[in-house]
């Protein structure tokens, strides 16, 4: 591949202005190059004046309810080689004859092409006290925002009042954000109703019934005049054009974007008519190889704030720096809102204004909801479309955007309660990720495996396309054309649990509960084969335990267990077992600790916390186990279900009882979750969390059930988890009564135990539900299964039956039977097992201890190590 | 020289929950399945060396019996020793026979080798 840009034998060195998404992009899509090896050599320097990698400013809203990392793609880019970033520097001169760029550290950095990525910045209004305000653009600006918040409802002794000046996208996500940090929000629009720019009237009103829902308060048709200062420059509050004030402590500006356009004007590069550097269809600037992308570029004179454009400019200029010719297709202005609880989208002609463009129009004001569909005059041709409170037809509407649509308009309007028409197979030149300019085609081509090795399950296809990775709104769309494409290709995507059973976990769940089977026995009549396998076995073992509650060793169902259950203890590597006493919520008297103390002394037993508020004792031998649970069980401790695919433990931090900040008494709610869903088995274990407030210092987002006080109750989130491939748990619903907590964490696990694989965690079930979480929403939080009152009846029957399994076993001589150590000498000790000490405990020894404790033992007799034995 | 230890009755062992077994130090697995027929095999995990191989889950692949690791789960046939899952790995099968309800285990003079099997 030749290009008129390249100069010769040394590397192409590209440098990027700006650290932004469309920076990213760029750095990726030329890393992708080299990697395939058939490029150039072209190196990137990406300039970028905020110390973070780039990161995804689409998800800023998720960062205000939480502290998430938001870098985008994978760090390893940065690393690469000939992909540099410098963060935390800013450019502060472009010489175009020279071909240079000077940053702010006095270095001066050559290039042969550059890209300016500058992006832009919030726009604040010209009113006296404006310098008062803040804005919501970056992740310091978010992060600011939430401690401020915190801040002034700390010292105010109540929460703060928040003016959010602009009612579009991010005005709304800034004022939605703050409300659920507690915050009391206003919202000054200029237009009569929000995001006036994308939304009619009807969809405006029906988007601000949604929003005063939330709790925000409405100030339309208002500008600001000036931010009302006291003495101290502390903010008193709002004056606006209507000549009332509204009081405030903090005001955050969200009134549009400003390109960032003042190094290219210094330059001396062509201007749009409304700022932003002026490019053509090739991403060019007026001057020969320097190039603009993303918000700074002025398209026909217009910026656009949108990753979609941002990207597709990124990939448009690689290609032309790689000698090819692509052009920037034009922007797609299609939006969607990121509020939780508010559903907003829209796409293409939306406000119907294309010649003899007909509307077709379901409103409910009242309820919140508004659906248009625009199509052409003939009602053939899809022209654009709003969706308000309702936005499921959006997924499959917008890629047919331009095209004939395959039914009458008014079936999709679905909030009108019709069934949308079975969707006709899409042809394989639509555009299905918008962010990534992932046709359906090629995501076709990637399941067939037609260049590369074949993506038949839902991750590695997003990975490999790219679809659905940026704003994920395509994803439902995603796994239903890898469905398609997998059954056409005959491929059967075989659910059975193993070569003994043929069903898969869900389905032996609801036959076993239909047939109301009680054994392994009558579980293999019915469905099995052979002597069943390691697989298997305990997912049997498993539904028996959940629908039976019956002592998990007895019935036959002894032989079923996992390595863990069979022993009531996790068995280490060297087969001696780890011991844990449930301790719930973490919460254990002085004298319960003497008791830990003294049997882990009693027993040379190696102690070590949990990351679960627990303590752990290793180094137990089968045999000793019933006598060290003695002891335990005697002082008040029941089994902790450390070795279960069950529940673990509810994390909790030590809520309002003691905490300055605490809103919610998160160790009481913590203690009665444990209380209440210990001991239930499912497809993985599982583990909850409680923070008494939204500093969130239990960590409940990573666990799968995480509960955060609000000032009215409580936010319930689900899905999260650590492991090798951590979730954050997300928002299921808000503000609930304990009563009501409780009955959707009953139903949501119960849900997910009956129908979750083997081994699937609650991230990747949520997420691989038709309909994802937010069908897990609608069955839980709407009853849209009517399946309410069964799942809280079987949890019921969980709570009745709880016993505890050690309690159980003592209790009982042919159960203690089984721990013993040798049929023929049962009580005598594994003389296999041989510890060292480190640190002050035993531990077992490595093979290299061991050989050497074994010679010293033929020449002298036992010394250290010692054998472990009576 | 086969000599037959006697180590426990048939009735010690219930169906398809493993015991270990300690014979002169060293240290066996018994699997009693349906049908009254016992196997045994050495007590040894092959990959990791600890005494484990008792406290797995006996299964069956196809027609063979098998026992799976409790550790990391390799799965062996009962009767062979073969690995099925890491074909470098085998376990050592010892002879057992059962005579008027006691379990016996066959030693010879070097490590344990016979049917694997009784009835």
């Amino acid at each position: 591949m030749t290009s008129p840009n390249f100069s010769g034998d040394r590397a192409h060195r590209v440098v990027v202005i700006g650290g932004g998404p469309a920076a990213h992009r760029f750095a990726e899509s030329v890393h992708s190059r080299r990697a395939h090896g058939d490029s150039p050599d072209v190196t990137v320097t990406v300039v970028g004046e905020e110390t973070h990698l780039p990161y995804d400013r689409v998800a800023l809203s998720r960062r205000l309810v939480s502290s998430e990392d938001l870098t985008l793609g994978d760090r390893e880019l940065w690393s690469s080689p000939g992909i540099t970033y410098r963060g935390g520097v800013a450019a502060s001169r472009v010489d175009l004859e020279a071909c240079s760029v000077e940053l702010a550290d006095g270095s001066i950095l050559s290039y042969d092409d550059l890209v300016f990525a500058t992006g832009s910045a919030a726009t604040v209004p010209p009113i006296p006290g404006a310098s008062s305000g803040y804005v919501y653009r970056t992740i310091e600006d978010v992060d600011f925002l939430v401690a401020e918040a915190a801040r002034l409802a700390t010292s105010l002794g109540r929460p703060a009042d928040v003016v959010v000046v602009g009612g579009g996208l991010l005005g709304l996500e800034a004022a939605g954000g703050l409300q659920r940090l507690g915050a009391r929000s206003t919202i000054v629009h200029s237009g009569r109703w929000l995001m006036s720019a994308q939304l009619d009237e009807g969809a405006g009103q029906a988007l601000g019934r949604l929003i005063e829902a939330q709790g925000v308060t409405l100030a339309l048709g208002n500008r600001p005049t000036q931010v009302l200062t006291g003495p101290s420059g502390r903010v008193l509050g709002v004056e606006l054009t209507d000549g009332r004030a509204i009081s405030a402590d903090l005001v955050v500006f969200s009134i549009g974007i400003t390109p960032r356009d003042e190094l290219a004007r210094a330059a001396g590069l062509d201007i749009g008519a409304r700022g932003g550097i002026a490019i053509g269809d090739d991403c060019s600037s007026s001057h020969p190889g320097v190039w603009a992308i993303g918000e700074v570029a002025s398209v026909g004179g217009v910026c656009v704030g949108l990753v979609a454009p941002a990207n597709a400019m990124a990939e448009v200029v690689a290609d032309r720096i790689h000698g090819g010719a692509a052009s920037f297709p034009g922007i797609d202005d299609a939006t969607k809102l990121k509020l939780s609880g508010v559903e907003v989208a829209s796409f293409g002609d939306a406000l119907g204004a294309s010649d003899g463009a007909l509307e077709v129009v379901y409103a409910d004001p009242a309820r919140g909801m508004y659906q248009k569909i625009v199509v052409s005059n003939d009602a053939k041709t899809l022209l654009g479309g709003i969706f308000v409170g309702d936005a499921a037809p959006n997924t499959a509407l917008r890629p047919l955007l331009g095209r004939e649509l395959p039914g009458e308009p008014s079936a999709y309007l679905s909030a009108a309660g019709v069934e949308a028409p079975a969707s006709a197979e899409l042809p394989d030149d639509v555009q299905l990720c918008s962010c990534n300019n992932v046709s359906v085609g090629a995501v076709r081509e990637a399941i067939r495996g037609e260049h590369a090795e074949a993506c038949t399950e839902l991750g590695p296809l997003k990975a490999c396309t790219r679809a659905g990775t940026q704003c994920g709104s395509c994803v439902p769309l995603v796994k239903k054309i890898l469905e398609t494409e997998l059954s056409k290709a005959g491929i059967e995507v075989s659910k059975a649990l193993c070569e003994h059973v043929d069903l898969s976990r869900s389905e032996l769940f609801e036959a076993v509960r239909i047939l109301q089977l009680t054994s392994y026995e009558h579980i293999m009549e019915h469905f099995g084969r052979g002597l069943g396998c390691d697989v298997c076995k305990p997912v049997m073992a498993s539904i028996l335990a959940t629908q039976t509650s019956k002592y998990i060793l007895d019935s036959g169902s002894g032989a079923l267990q996992d390595t863990n259950d069979r022993a009531l203890a996790n068995m280490q590597k060297d087969g001696t077992y780890s011991v844990v006493p449930r301790i719930p919520g973490g919460e254990i008297t002085p004298a319960k600790l003497k008791v830990i103390a003294e049997v882990a002394e009693q027993f040379n037993l190696y102690t070590k916390l949990t990351g679960g508020l627990r303590i752990d004792m290793f180094g137990a031998r089968l045999e000793q186990l019933p006598d060290i649970w003695k002891i335990l069980v005697d002082a008040g401790f029941e089994s902790g279900q450390a070795y279960g695919k069950s529940l673990r433990t509810v994390k909790s931090c030590v809520g309002s009882t003691w905490c300055r900040f605490g809103v919610q008494d998160a160790v009481a709610m913590a203690i009665e979750l444990e209380l209440r869903y210990r001991g239930l088995r499912s497809p993985h274990k599982f583990k909850l969390g409680v923070s008494g407030c939204a500093r969130e210092c239990a960590e409940a987002r990573s666990k799968d059930i995480g509960i955060i006080a609000t000032e009215q109750g409580w936010n319930l989130y689900v899905g999260g988890n650590g492991g090798y491939q951590p979730a954050h748990a997300l928002l299921l619903a808000q503000d609930l009564d304990d009563k009501t907590l409780i009955a959707y964490i009953d139903r949501y696990l119960m849900y997910y135990i009956r129908t979750a694989d083997r081994l699937q965690r609650t991230a990747r079930w949520q997420e691989e539900l038709p309909g994802g979480l937010d069908h897990v929403r609608d069955v839980v939080c709407n009853d849209s299964l009517g399946l309410a009152d069964e799942l809280e009846a079987a949890m019921a029957e969980h709570v009745g039956n709880y016993e505890d399994e050690w309690a159980a076993t003592l209790n009982d001589p042919e159960r203690l039977r089984r721990f013993r150590s040798f049929v023929n000498a049962p009580r005598t000790a594994d003389p296999n097992v041989v510890q060292v000490t480190e640190r002050d405990q035993p531990r077992p020894a490595r093979p290299d201890e061991r050989a050497a404790a074994a010679e010293r033992v033929l020449v002298s007799g036992p010394s250290i190590p010692v054998r472990k034995g009576q | 020289m086969t000599t037959w230890i006697p180590v426990c009755r048939l009735d010690d062992l219930e169906v398809l929950w493993g015991e270990a077994v300690l014979v002169d130090g060293e240290q066996f697995a018994l699997f009693r399945l349906p049908g009254d027929r016992v196997h045994a095999v050495s007590n040894e995990d092959p990959a990791t060396g600890s005494q484990v191989l008792a406290r797995g889950i006996v299964g069956s692949r196809g027609d063979r019996v098998t026992i799976a690791s409790p550790l990391h789960k390799q799965v062996y046939d009962l009767e062979t020793g073969e690995c099925y899952s890491t074909p470098e790995y085998s376990l050592p099968v010892v002879g057992v026979r059962v005579v008027d309800g006691v379990v016996e285990i066959a030693r010879t003079s070097r490590s344990g080798a016979g049917t694997g099997v009784a009835a």
